[in-house]
């Protein structure tokens, strides 16, 4: 008869076995808990009690007035989200988590870089932010290449990327990324808003000469005014790519006098475009007659920046802009009281579009219950949200450009003060601004798959 | 026709602009022999006196504006055109040719300082540190203009007299289409005049003929017991106020910032090089035939054929005149040769 004999020592079978069920049980909270911890990913902030915030905005060269702007609304963001200040639009956006106590518990700090406005700093000041400050998002910027550049970088690194001002459709159409969000809206948007008003003030039977600045935005920005005033009957005579930071626009400006156009477009923006409209109005063209017509200037993107800077010529022409603080919602009153207690004037709208999309971030964290880009992505994607100025709004999963009504501006004939000088004549509704993902001007790129950086 | 009139009138006003300062820097390099990159922000502080002379006129008292509540919003009410509304008002419309009596003195005596603090302390350095010290200097002078008055464009009116454009066809008898503005004309004018003054200084005066003599043998002249070092101090102060009188008449035509000297500076040194370095006739004349094929260039006509022309015509020419003329249209021999 045998003896059994029973021994404490483990069997490979059992160790291997023992290893199987040791991993199944202390992996599984990890699985059905990922949204509370989350896999490890580029700058976690883990135990710390700060988490640390990359302001890149433009401090030297031609747009360093928008960009001390941009840093004032950051600033402003900050302290609000550490629970300073009256709250700002933090008491009007709608849903919303934050709590005043920072983000997710987290002191908010931040770094600041300068872009000036040139893709190569900019690309270095936010390389320098995610590898030196270990920011876990980048935001700002006044120009639609370096908001290219910059996000193109924070997708490769896995950082989240929240553009500030950048109004190309490549933003969020051919250059889109999964990291990267836009809160501004885009040329397409401005085309699609302008064209009914132009039509209504104008008539649908003009001759358009385009201006163009000679890159990236210039020429979507061209493309859709384009497309919009050709819908309503207009016919585009020229169009004309002028370089960047050109000065004098004599050159330009003169052909325009012979080519049997009444109605000049300026696909300008900042220093550009206030030379190029001061000149044209010094050429006479707003006194001309053409066609039995009067001449008109159209500069489909404005900004009351830009307007200060052209002073007196920005009377009665027509432009779109993202937002405007004479807006009388809660939301905009709020921001204006908030901005203008602390810095003693209103915001312009590269102010507005960075402090909103500071609150979206710090919000999407808040939901996402991490910093885990991933995550913030998930909780963007598709977000809804009210109050922050441009009514209901929507971070449109499919290419994370947001969604809202649209303004149409116009230079006011007799502003009343230094700041008064745009007239809202038109909130156009977001269904009239609307396109499809997939829409010929925005095709060509892929939004990707997000990246943490782990 | 109409639009070969107009381009040539907006090369020739760009000319204007290019010459004026790049007979300020050649008269500074024939005399001194110093490359002055610091010269195109001389040409913006003469613009920002137009600029500061106007806030002055302008200084107001500030009236709330009640409709405003969200923030403290002003009216400006200017002082002296409430105290005296006519004569006051007239002032201020005139700010920019005031401007020019009140920048003569200041940019002589910017000019001065520059030369005595800091520039004459390069003299027998190598061009490199001299275009370095120059060209931190003019990256300073930004920074303080940014500084005190931002970096957006401050618009300056002209007159409201010339603030329209000139019926140039109906002159001519071409039709309406050929229309200039006012200003523009006035500086091509002021430009012609500048130049010729600065040329007759340098022909018809004592003063001239020494500076012209101290140009060709700096030597010679010192061994004949003149002081030569401080005619050409001087001459660096006449070279300022050049630069800064042209940025004072340009404001009216370009918004001016703190960058606009530097725009300027790489085509004025382009036009330096292409009239011949040190030559003053050169430089005048490289300014004007470079300004005019600028503006020809960016004709609608000339681009569909040449694409992008219009931002590399100045290189293009600059090229073919120094392989045709190495140095330059009317350089002289042996001037930055050693």
């Amino acid at each position: 008869m045998s003896k059994k004999i029973i021994t404490n020592v483990w069997s490979r079978r059992d160790v291997l076995k023992a290893s199987a069920a040791t991993t199944a049980i202390t992996g599984a909270p990890l699985f059905f808990s990922r949204h509370a911890y989350g896999a490890d990913f580029l700058n976690n902030p883990g135990d710390s009690g700060v988490v640390t915030l990359g302001f890149n905005v433009p401090q030297s060269g031609a747009y360093a007035d928008e960009g001390a702007d941009e840093l004032r609304a950051y600033k402003l963001a900050v302290k609000h989200l550490n629970g300073e200040g009256d709250g700002g639009m933090m008491n009007t956006m709608q849903p919303s988590e934050l709590k005043g106590n920072g983000i997710l518990g987290k002191k908010v700090e931040y770094v600041t870089g300068d872009t000036q406005t040139k893709s190569d700093a900019a690309r270095a000041s936010a390389k320098r932010m995610i590898e030196k400050d270990g920011v876990v998002m980048v935001t700002g910027g006044s120009s639609s290449g370096v908001a290219v550049a910059v996000q193109g970088l924070c997708q490769d690194a896995g950082i989240i990327f929240m553009a500030g001002l950048t109004h190309s459709n490549d933003t969020t159409g051919k250059d889109k990324k999964a990291n990267g969000f836009r809160h501004f809206f885009n040329a397409y948007m401005s085309g699609a808003a302008l064209g009914p008003v132009l039509e209504k003030n104008y008539g649908n039977d003009r001759r358009a000469y385009h201006l163009t600045a000679d890159y990236t935005w210039g020429w979507t920005q061209e493309e859709s005014i384009i497309a919009s005033t050709e819908a309503i009957g207009w016919t585009t005579v020229e169009k004309v790519k002028t370089p960047v930071g050109a000065g004098d626009f004599s050159q330009y400006i003169t052909p325009v006098l012979n080519s049997g156009a009444d109605t000049l477009i300026l696909n300008h923006y900042g220093k550009d475009m206030i030379n190029s409209l001061t000149q044209a109005i010094q050429f006479g063209l707003k006194d001309k007659q053409v066609n039995g017509k009067n001449f008109e200037i159209v500069v489909p993107l404005y900004s009351r920046l830009m307007a200060q800077g052209a002073g007196e010529n920005v009377k009665g022409i027509f432009g779109s802009t993202n937002w405007h603080w004479s807006l009388s919602d809660a939301g905009s009153q709020a921001f204006v009281k908030s901005f203008g207690q602390e810095y003693g004037f209103p915001p312009s709208q590269a102010a507005h579009t960075c402090y909103v999309q500071t609150l979206l971030y710090a919000d999407a964290c808040e939901r996402a219950g991490t910093f885990e880009p991933c995550e913030v992505v998930s909780a963007l994607e598709g977000h809804k949200f009210d109050g922050l100025g441009n009514g209901p709004t929507e971070y449109r999963a499919g290419d994370h450009q947001c969604f809202k009504d649209v303004l149409v501006v116009k230079g006011k004939e007799n502003p009343s003060s230094q700041f008064d000088l745009l007239e809202v004549v038109e909130v156009t509704p977001r269904a009239q601004v609307e396109y499809p993902v997939d829409h010929p001007m925005f095709a060509g790129g892929d939004l990707g798959t997000c990246n943490n950086g782990a | 026709m109409d639009a070969l009139i107009l381009q040539l009138l907006n090369g020739l006003d760009k000319g204007g602009a290019y010459a004026l300062i790049a007979l300020g820097l050649t008269l500074v390099f024939g005399t001194l022999g110093v490359v002055n990159f610091a010269h195109g922000a001389i040409f913006m502080i003469g613009a920002f006196c137009a600029v500061t002379l106007r806030k002055i006129l302008t200084i107001s008292t500030q009236v709330r504006d009640e409709s405003i509540t969200l923030f403290e919003a002003y009216k400006e009410v200017p002082i002296l055109e409430a105290k005296y509304p006519v004569v006051g008002s007239i002032i201020v419309d005139y700010s920019v040719p005031l401007a020019i009596i009140a920048a003569i003195p200041v940019m002589l005596a910017l000019g001065l300082l520059m030369e005595r603090g800091l520039i004459r302390h390069f003299y027998k350095r190598p061009h490199a540190d001299q275009i370095l010290v120059t060209f931190g200097l003019a990256i300073i002078c930004q920074e303080i203009i940014r500084h005190y008055f931002g970096a957006n464009p401050i618009p300056q009116a002209a007159p409201a007299i010339v603030a329209g454009s000139a019926n140039i066809g109906a002159f001519l008898g071409l039709g309406d289409n050929v229309v200039y503005p006012w200003w523009r004309l006035i500086y091509l004018l002021f430009s012609f005049i500048v130049i010729a003054g600065v040329f007759a200084f340098l022909q018809f005066t004592t003063f001239g003929m020494v500076v012209r003599a101290g140009m060709q043998d700096r030597e010679m002249v010192g061994l004949l017991g003149i002081d030569i070092q401080r005619r050409f101090t001087i001459v660096f102060g006449l070279a300022s106020v050049v630069a800064g009188l042209a940025g004072v008449m340009y404001t009216p035509i370009l918004p001016p910032d703190y960058h606009m000297g530097m725009d300027f500076l790489v085509l004025s040194f382009v036009v330096v090089v292409v009239g011949g370095m040190g030559s003053l006739g050169g430089a005048v004349l490289a300014g004007f035939l470079l300004g005019i094929l600028q503006s020809f260039a960016s004709m609608n006509e000339i681009k569909s054929i040449v694409p992008g022309i219009d931002q590399i015509i100045i290189y293009l020419v600059a090229v073919v005149v120094l392989l045709v003329r190495p140095r330059g249209l009317m350089g002289r021999k042996g001037v930055m040769e050693d």
